[in-house]
């Protein structure tokens, strides 16, 4: 496993180039950020690293990265229409944290959503048959890849809108606490997501609300570098986002994204510690996408072929692994058992994607009111 | 005017629109812990038109919440709240404000159980006055029926007089979709009788005859309804004619079978609204009825709107761009073709 100077010089040498090109500064907090975050991971070393809960971590994350694949494929195929955007390097994010939260515990996501819905353990095939807009979808077909909803599993969304659905989480997490009980709301969202009006009215509001404890909600920052093709250097007048969180009186620290050890660790402490006063938290998740923007995202003109390969140096999966065999005595045979299974798991998904039938055409005017679809407007 | 149900109920109390939307909150916050209510200066200030007048003190903080002026923040809140099983009504302090939160009431809370294939309910109430008359000038004049009638998913009232207001107010509140609640500051003080039972609902999409005639048909919802009564009243003594009036009360659902059958009978029919003209909510009921019973017609269906001009400040201006009676009237005639 590389050192927190190591990753930090990964996450510099991209900011360096794009200062060259922009003219913009850098993150200088990010290097200090990685030493103290490297401190905390140390205590998490050897005590818990090798409980069975990591190999279903792992397992979780090369699902997620299968699936993506596999869904990457589909959309070329045709077979997944409208928007695709895959979470190929972000695993982490999800991995480390949402295996840190009860299962009465709820999540909002913007619309890079898939991995969240398999953590919290959503049905492979009714995912993968959403995307294929099939009745046995998760939401009947009717909602796709941005729109995630499982409420069963805690999942209350994906939303398409940048930055939309954090109002929503900060409301949701005041319900929790409203209602008497110590469950928490997890709301996901990009680094461009912190430039849209709503952001700020969300937040403050959380913040606010979190002073008479009624705010139970971990805000996480996926930070991948990029608002679609915009690097944070170019979208954001202060490139330390996680910065901005003081002005909402909303505690915040930045993690390293790709170190599933390190944000279970943040993650453990502050769920907790949401779940105990009722205030919110934000954590700054620093990661990287492997695949583009979106499925149309085919040139990425905003970053180089050296710069992504650069970063999957630093791929979540593989750091894990690594980990894991030198830690825990995991083996080549074990992690290609783990692949297998995985890739089996998805061929499934697909085979009962492709194998489900459409939804029924009665179906378009149902769920657009309560009841029946005979209260839709007439006229 | 007519109030439907007041055939079954004894007990009748006369009081104000004002009071009936106030009562209406008291009532269900008393019947049901989950319901609550944000909104900018509801709670210490008692709201700027007083609804809320006396419910932070009778509620607590953590059910009449004052806001920041955000109304984004307030109607996503709102909506969070609503997925996880309260009942949140949202006080726009004027819906002029409420384009701030346009993302988070059309692409959010008008699409969300959609989206989820039905996995949540979506009980938001957002309530506040809008129309024009107060000299509010450009920013602050605006009706918004047809811009919200046009989403699926929402559901959109314009009250007319308290006792609907109070009833479609607490239908909305014990739903379980998003109700667009449309009042009119002008309409704040005006009373009348409305029935004395906690569990005095009007359905929405039930539009009603309130003044029965044989010559034409009004169609008209909330404060243009009143010009609409006026200008009927007038025609009656002045010219002999008899016009009937219909209460749309909901723009979404739209009830039009009372207007279709009220056309049947008179062949000809006049739409008021206050707002203006282009793509307006007359111009969708205009044509339904063409679409529907136009073989009933001895006329074209005729508009009454406001003017297609952004609201002028000086009171003489403010009252050309408004509709009034005389423009109701001379719209009557025209479909008679008595001018």
């Amino acid at each position: 496993m590389r050192t927190g100077l190591a990753r930090a010089s990964v996450k510099l040498s991209r900011n360096a180039r794009v200062m060259k090109e922009h003219g913009s500064g850098m993150d200088l907090e990010l290097g200090t950020v990685m030493a103290k975050q490297k401190e905390r991971t140390a205590v998490l070393e050897n005590a818990e690293v090798c409980a069975p809960e990591w190999n279903d971590i792992l397992e979780k994350m090369v699902l997620i990265r299968k699936f993506e694949e596999a869904s990457e494929r589909e959309f070329r195929k045709g077979n997944i229409g409208g928007y695709l955007h895959v979470y190929s390097g972000q695993e982490g994010i999800v991995a480390g944290i949402l295996t840190a939260l009860g299962s009465e515990d709820i999540v909002f996501a913007g619309y890079r959503d898939h991995a969240h819905a398999l953590v919290l353990g959503s049905d492979p095939k009714a995912l993968m048959a959403e995307l294929f807009g099939k009745r046995t979808g998760l939401s009947k077909g009717k909602g796709g890849s941005m729109h995630l909803f499982d409420v069963a599993h805690g999942l209350y969304g994906g939303y398409g809108i940048v930055g939309g659905h954090l109002t929503l989480a900060t409301g949701a997490a005041y319900a929790l606490r409203y209602r008497n009980t110590d469950r928490v709301a997890v709301c996901y969202f990009g680094d461009g997501a912190m430039n849209i009006g709503p952001f700020h009215e969300a937040l403050n509001m959380a913040g606010l609300w979190g002073k008479q404890g009624m705010c139970p909600a971990l805000f996480v920052i996926e930070n991948n570098g990029y608002a679609m093709g915009t690097s944070v250097e170019r979208h954001s007048a202060l490139t330390d986002l996680s910065a901005r969180m003081r002005a909402y009186n909303i505690p915040a620290e930045k993690v390293d994204g790709q170190d599933v050890f390190a944000l279970r660790g943040v993650a453990d402490r502050v769920v907790r510690q949401i779940r105990e006063t009722g205030h919110p938290y934000c954590i700054e998740a620093i990661t990287y996408r492997f695949s583009g923007h979106g499925a149309a995202d085919i040139l990425q003109p905003y970053r180089t072929k050296e710069e992504v390969e650069e970063h999957k140096h630093r791929d979540p999966i593989l750091i894990l692994k690594k980990r894991m065999k030198e830690v825990c005595g995991l083996t080549d045979d074990d992690i290609s058992r783990m692949e297998k299974e995985a890739a089996a798991v998805v061929a499934g998904a697909v085979k009962f994607a492709t194998e489900s039938e459409e939804p029924a055409p009665e179906e378009l005017f149902r769920d657009v009111v309560s009841g029946s679809g005979e209260d839709r407007f007439h006229g | 005017m007519s109030s439907p149900g007041r055939e079954r109920i004894v007990f009748m109390a006369e009081i104000s629109y004002r009071d009936a939307i106030r009562e209406a909150l008291v009532e269900e916050m008393d019947r049901d812990e989950n319901v609550l209510l944000l909104g900018e200066d509801i709670g210490i200030y008692e709201g700027t038109f007083r609804i809320t007048q006396g419910m932070l003190k009778k509620y607590g903080a953590k059910r009449v919440i004052d806001t920041p002026i955000a109304e984004a923040g307030m109607a996503g809140t709102a909506a969070g709240m609503a997925m996880l099983g309260l009942k949140p009504v949202v006080e726009m302090m004027t819906f002029n404000f409420a384009f701030v939160a346009a993302d988070q009431i059309l692409n959010h809370i008008a699409k969300i159980r959609y989206f989820s294939g039905g996995q949540v309910d979506m009980p938001v109430v957002i309530r506040g006055p809008q129309g024009a008359g107060m000299q509010l000038s450009a920013q602050h004049s605006q009706s918004f029926e047809s811009f919200y009638g046009h989403f699926p998913g929402l559901i959109v009232a314009a009250p007319s007089n308290a006792s609907d207001a109070k009833g479609m107010l607490k239908s909305a509140i014990r739903g379980k979709d998003p109700v667009i609640f449309l009042e009119n500051a002008a309409l704040y003080g005006l009373k009348s009788e409305v029935p004395d039972d906690v569990n005095h609902l009007v359905p929405f999409g039930k539009s009603v005859v309130v003044r029965e005639g044989s010559d034409v048909t009004i169609v008209s919802y909330s404060r243009m309804l009143h010009l609409s009564l006026a200008a009927a009243a007038t025609l009656s003594a002045d010219e002999g004619i008899e016009a009937e009036v219909i209460d749309l009360r909901t723009l979404r659902p739209l009830d039009m079978d009372p207007v279709f059958e009220s056309v049947r009978k008179t062949h000809r029919a006049v739409v008021v609204q206050e707002q203006w003209k282009p793509f307006g909510a007359a111009a969708e009921i205009a044509a339904s009825i063409t679409e529907t019973v136009f073989d009933e017609l001895d006329a074209p269906v005729v508009r009454v709107t406001g003017e297609d001009v952004p609201m002028p400040y000086a009171r003489n201006l403010e009252l050309l761009a408004v509709p009034h009676e005389e423009q109701v009237i001379e719209a009557v005639k025209r479909v008679l073709y008595r001018n």
